[in-house]
């Protein structure tokens, strides 16, 4: 069997909750997709090599550096880009929330990566304390220096989650 | 980045049959070829994806070896049971590397392949110095500028790199074998013989060859012996986290009661970011049954199986920090064997 090589690719894949079929070059990364095709500008384009996290995005539920996947790697994924965290009504998601109470960001260039993994970090199960949060964090840099203040988001917003989780469990 | 075209591989056998044609490369996690490809470090006219193949993912324990996939990520590698309980050093090793995001996508397979974080090697192209590995005989940019982050064993006048994999070194220390599928069928190649120093590539006729992986040749997955002696990966780095090791070093330690406490019945160790492979201390291995589990008696037997270091004349720091990380991994290791640490059963 010999394979065929594609020079154009369709691929459909789910995007914040919406089915969205494209053709791309092989070589689009989901970070030039999203940006410049799906017209999601939330993620950045930092250093565009894995080194700064700002266009961290989730890929089924798994943050991921969006410059360092190519859109034909994402057929049949969901992405999650900054842009469906929100409610259904655009209520703040509460990692979001705790963002703005803690001011985690001074120029907010770093703040849609921080905030995916920070959904991440705290869905996997990494946002117990300050020193594990710090770990868990470290692909996102934040040249303002405001880790003492995202770490806290961080961590309140993990606490809110766990204390939701709790309200409903004992409601059932 | 050159645009290529793509395939979704089916089968390994299918991958391979596609990468016998020099202008393909293969792609799993994809962090490091595309950096690759936006360097100018490597082109391909065709890329096949190898991201579907069910017979590269799995960990499993199979008649004591453990066996990884090579598609498993490095989170997967790190945080699975099985590796944390009877492969820690690799465990840590992969949690150690890279960024939370990276190792969502980057595999134990591809990992090993990454390629040297010499700055002159990186650059984008056209490399505005010499550089051998990016233009045969072109010369050594390193040799003359920096290179204090660069190689104390092995190195040659053509080229001084490290290779930076923190999975490598663990995977060298616990003698893992990986398994290789290629143009000739499946085999396999023990991770201490995986990479090249500079010095045995010349020996063997091409100085700029990096690893025993043969052309078209793919990583299907790796087999180590289950341990449950006491492991450690001590990684030294100038930021906490996310950055690449200044020096490593893997232990694996089995103990025994001594007078006045534990010493050790058996270990293994290696050092990493020191060479272009990971570098075993065979003399260390054999001297250290019978040796108490203190720094003072451990440090001496480090620093013989290391007197053929050869520093470059930024980078004789490397040789103090490589025995300190290999007698703190000992010691760790010891430790935890000996149930004397928190890391340990008390």
């Amino acid at each position: 069997m010999t394979l065929d090589f594609a020079r154009r690719v369709a691929v459909t894949l789910r995007l914040n909750g919406r089915d969205v079929t494209t053709v791309v070059s092989p070589r689009s990364t989901l970070l030039d997709w999203l940006r410049e095709e799906a017209g999601l500008t939330g993620a950045k384009k930092g250093c565009n090599e894995g080194a700064c996290g700002t266009c961290t995005v989730l890929v089924d539920g798994h943050r991921m550096n969006g410059c360092l996947t190519l859109v034909v790697q994402c057929a049949n994924r969901e992405i999650t880009t900054v842009e469906g965290l929100a409610g259904p009504g655009g209520e703040p998601h509460p990692v979001q929330r705790a963002f703005a109470e803690h001011d985690a960001f001074q120029c907010g260039y770093c703040t849609p990566g921080q905030l995916m993994s920070a959904v991440a970090c705290i869905a996997e199960g990494h946002a117990t304390d300050d020193g594990i949060v710090r770990e868990w964090m470290s692909g996102n840099i934040c040249r303002c220096s405001a880790y003492p203040q995202i770490t806290a988001a961080v961590l309140a917003a993990a606490q809110e989650t766990q204390a939701a989780v709790r309200a409903q469990r004992a409601r059932r | 980045m050159r645009d290529f075209g793509y395939a979704r591989a089916g089968t390994a056998a299918s991958a391979v049959e596609a990468l016998a044609d020099p202008g393909t490369s293969a792609i799993a996690g994809g962090t490091e070829l595309l950096n690759w490809f936006r360097l100018g470090i490597a082109a391909a006219d065709r890329v096949i994806d190898i991201g579907d193949l069910d017979e590269l993912h799995g960990i499993t324990v199979d008649g004591g070896e453990l066996r990884i996939g090579a598609l498993a990520t490095l989170n997967e590698v790190g945080e699975h049971p099985l590796v944390t309980r009877l492969a820690g050093a690799l465990a840590s090793a992969c949690l150690q590397a890279a960024s939370a995001q990276v190792r969502n996508r980057a595999t134990i397979g591809g990992n090993v392949l990454q390629r040297t974080r010499c700055p002159y090697f990186r650059a984008e192209e056209p490399v505005p110095w010499p550089c051998n590995k990016r233009e045969e005989g072109s010369g050594c940019a390193a040799l003359a500028g920096r290179h204090e982050r660069q190689a104390v064993f092995g190195w040659t006048g053509d080229c001084v790199a490290v290779q930076p994999s923190d999975p490598a070194v663990a995977l060298a220390a616990l003698d893992a074998q990986a398994e290789v599928l290629g143009p000739a069928g499946p085999r396999t190649i023990p991770m201490r013989e995986f990479h090249l120093a500079q010095q045995e590539a010349a020996h063997m006729g091409e100085p700029m060859r990096e690893t025993r992986l043969g052309p078209g040749e793919l990583i299907t997955g790796y087999r180590l012996p289950a341990s449950t002696d006491g492991q450690a990966y001590i990684k030294v780095r100038e930021r906490a986290s996310y950055e690449y090791a200044i020096v490593s070093a893997a232990a694996t330690v089995r103990t025994a009661e001594g007078p006045g406490g534990p010493r050790i019945a058996a270990a293994r160790v290696a050092l990493g970011s020191v060479a272009q492979r990971p570098w075993r201390l065979p003399g260390a291995e054999a001297e250290l049954p019978g040796t108490p589990l203190t720094r003072e008696a451990l440090a001496p037997v480090i620093e013989r199986a290391m007197a053929d270091a050869a520093p470059l004349p930024q980078n004789g720091f490397k040789v103090t920090m490589a025995r300190n990380a290999a007698v703190r991994a000992l010691l760790t290791a010891g430790l935890t064997a000996a149930g004397l640490t928190a890391g340990g059963q008390p």
